[in-house]
């Protein structure tokens, strides 16, 4: 599956804002969670890794800030969970460890 | 506490703690009411982001309970400036008569002198294999999509398991104009026209129940009875469902679905507190025991109110927010005239009564989950199989849960065992073949939910 998981039904004269997600450019709308921001675009929030026992492919699951399969990163290293955390203008988040942080 | 007055601690700002918190505002007190949520209301009244362009009203949001939520909204704008309201923040972990609550980033001790826990529901989930693909999610999250950000969890949506909330919210998703794939349900026809019956001296319940059925048929929705989620297909993403009814299984292609066969309470603070639990056969879960006004067993400063005392549902826990406050009250001889509380004792009585009809309804029949695949993943964040469960039964005597924990990792994942640990007690009690008691319950450990380190670090007492 490609393209967007989640679909906007209704509020959808909202104002747009950017975002940065993975290092691409991405719009949202105001008031998003960063969940919906994301999967209104595509379909994970992380690829499965590849490895047989690496990270599965997640999406969310509770988007109550239970289940904790939505973590994502501020590019400075902070975690958060990204259906409880809305996008803001400018933000700048990966959907894997940033591990760049640990060569610098 | 001469002189100082009591320092009073709701936690959660669903119907139950909005209800405690305007008791004791109209009684002259202050309490502190925190809450994870940006906005009051709960989950069930969940709200959208106080942002222009969510527009729709309260009937759009939430239909027939349109009313209740207004109210309890009205409530909330009254009080606000008589009690401290503190959103967005969690309380992770309780230490004698301190909450430890994180808020941006930052964490604070919060004494306190009595405490009303209200701290809700999450759905019951079954495992099946495939539902941890991505497009699987609970059916809560199904109602929070559509409620607070306006969107459905997918094009063609497949409701699986149980309860009145599935009903609803497949009635709500049509209205929105994301039909249903399918509605797939373990009871059977029978149990529910049998609970229909029990349900004639409620009528306003019972038509809206037939209400979302007969809306839900009209619309082309196959509704299947007595069919059990099989596997849910896909390699990377959810393709369909496999629903099965007397060996014949039916495949549904749908690119989501929503997962829940009824709401279990969010225990996990009142076990931190130290209340003493008792096992409730009828909902088979373990509970924190309270009195009939929800003054906590073992603890003299805490009570309980809502779902996360045992699932009644959203209108009695109003009820029982009040109840509770009420009980508290009296025992800090704080003065409230004005209340009585037998309305709202029948309103609890009432809820018990349907909820009872509601279990007989949709509960899953038990070997649904003693019965799920070796090979179904159980614990989600651990990625442990049902079939490491059961060798691990067999092979190391674990005969109760925080052992099994131990030796397999099972609920000791992100989640804490919310989503496993129910599942889990049953497949170990049925493989053990002894009562679902007497493998105990998982404990709560804190912090409650995950919390990163520099908040826990920078502690304010």
């Amino acid at each position: 599956m490609s393209g967007p998981r989640l679909q906007r039904v209704a509020d959808q004269d909202r104002r747009l804002i950017e975002i940065t997600v993975d290092g691409w450019a991405m719009s949202a709308m105001e008031g998003d969670t960063l969940l919906v921001a994301i999967l209104a675009q595509r379909s994970y929030l992380r690829e499965a890794s590849g490895e047989p026992q690496g990270e599965m492919p997640a999406a969310g699951f509770c988007l109550m800030g239970a289940c904790q399969d939505c973590w994502v990163w501020h590019e400075d290293g902070r975690r958060v969970r990204a259906c409880t955390t809305y996008a803001e203008p400018g933000m700048r988040i990966r959907t894997t460890w940033p591990d760049h942080l640990l060569a610098s | 506490m001469a002189g100082s007055p009591a320092r009073i601690l709701i936690i959660g700002a669903g119907p139950a703690g909005l209800r405690a918190a305007e008791m004791l505002a109209e009684a002259g007190c202050s309490p502190i009411l925190i809450d994870e949520a940006p906005r009051v209301g709960g989950q069930i009244y969940r709200q959208p982001p106080r942002v222009p362009g969510f527009t729709r009203t309260a009937s759009e949001l939430y239909g027939a309970a349109a009313d209740r939520a207004r109210d309890l909204f009205v409530t909330f704008d009254r009080i606000r400036q008589r009690i401290d309201y503190r959103p967005s923040s969690l309380v992770y972990d309780l230490i004698d008569n301190r909450a430890i609550v994180a808020s941006e980033g930052k964490s604070e001790e919060i004494a306190f002198d009595a405490m009303i826990l209200a701290t809700g529901a999450m759905d019951r989930i079954i495992p099946a294999p495939g539902w941890t693909l991505p497009g699987v999610y609970t059916l809560g999250a199904a109602q929070i999509a559509l409620k607070h950000q306006g969107c459905a969890i997918g094009k063609r949506i497949a409701f699986v398991g149980g309860g009145p909330l599935l009903l609803l919210a497949a009635h709500q998703y049509a209205k929105a104009g994301a039909v249903p794939a399918a509605i797939v349900l373990p009871s059977r026809f029978e149990s529910l026209a049998a609970a229909g019956l029990r349900l004639l001296p409620m009528p306003r319940e019972l038509s809206s129940g037939l209400l979302w059925l007969l809306d839900l048929k009209r619309r082309g929705v196959p509704v299947l009875f007595g069919h059990r989620l099989v596997k849910v297909k896909g390699a990377e993403s959810v393709t369909g469902i496999i629903a099965e009814r007397a060996g014949r299984q039916r495949v549904i292609a749908c690119d989501a679905v929503a997962l829940g066969y009824g709401l279990r309470s969010e225990t996990q603070l009142a076990d931190l507190a130290g209340i003493r639990f008792v096992f409730d056969a009828e909902r088979r879960q373990w509970l924190p025991e309270t009195d009939p006004l929800g003054r906590a067993a073992g603890r003299k400063d805490i009570y309980l109110a809502g779902d996360g005392a045992g699932i009644l549902g959203a209108d009695a826990a109003e009820a029982r927010g009040r109840l509770a406050a009420h009980a508290l009250m009296t025992d800090l001889g704080i003065a409230h005239e004005r209340y009585r509380p037998k309305p709202d004792k029948t309103a609890v009585a009432c809820a018990e009564r349907l909820q009872a009809a509601m279990r007989a309804a949709f509960d899953p029949p038990a070997d649904l989950v003693t019965a799920i695949p070796d090979e179904t993943i159980l614990c989600r964040c651990e990625r442990i199989l049902a079939g490491e469960l059961r060798a691990l039964a067999g092979l190391l005597g674990a005969r109760e849960v925080n052992r099994a924990k131990s030796f397999s990792r099972i609920g000791m994942g992100r989640c804490q065992g919310r989503l496993c640990g129910h599942a889990a007690a049953e497949i170990l009690a049925g493989k053990l073949g002894i009562s679902l008691d007497s493998v105990g319950r998982l404990r709560g450990q804190p912090p409650i939910k995950p919390v990163i380190v520099s908040t826990v670090a920078e502690r304010k007492a």
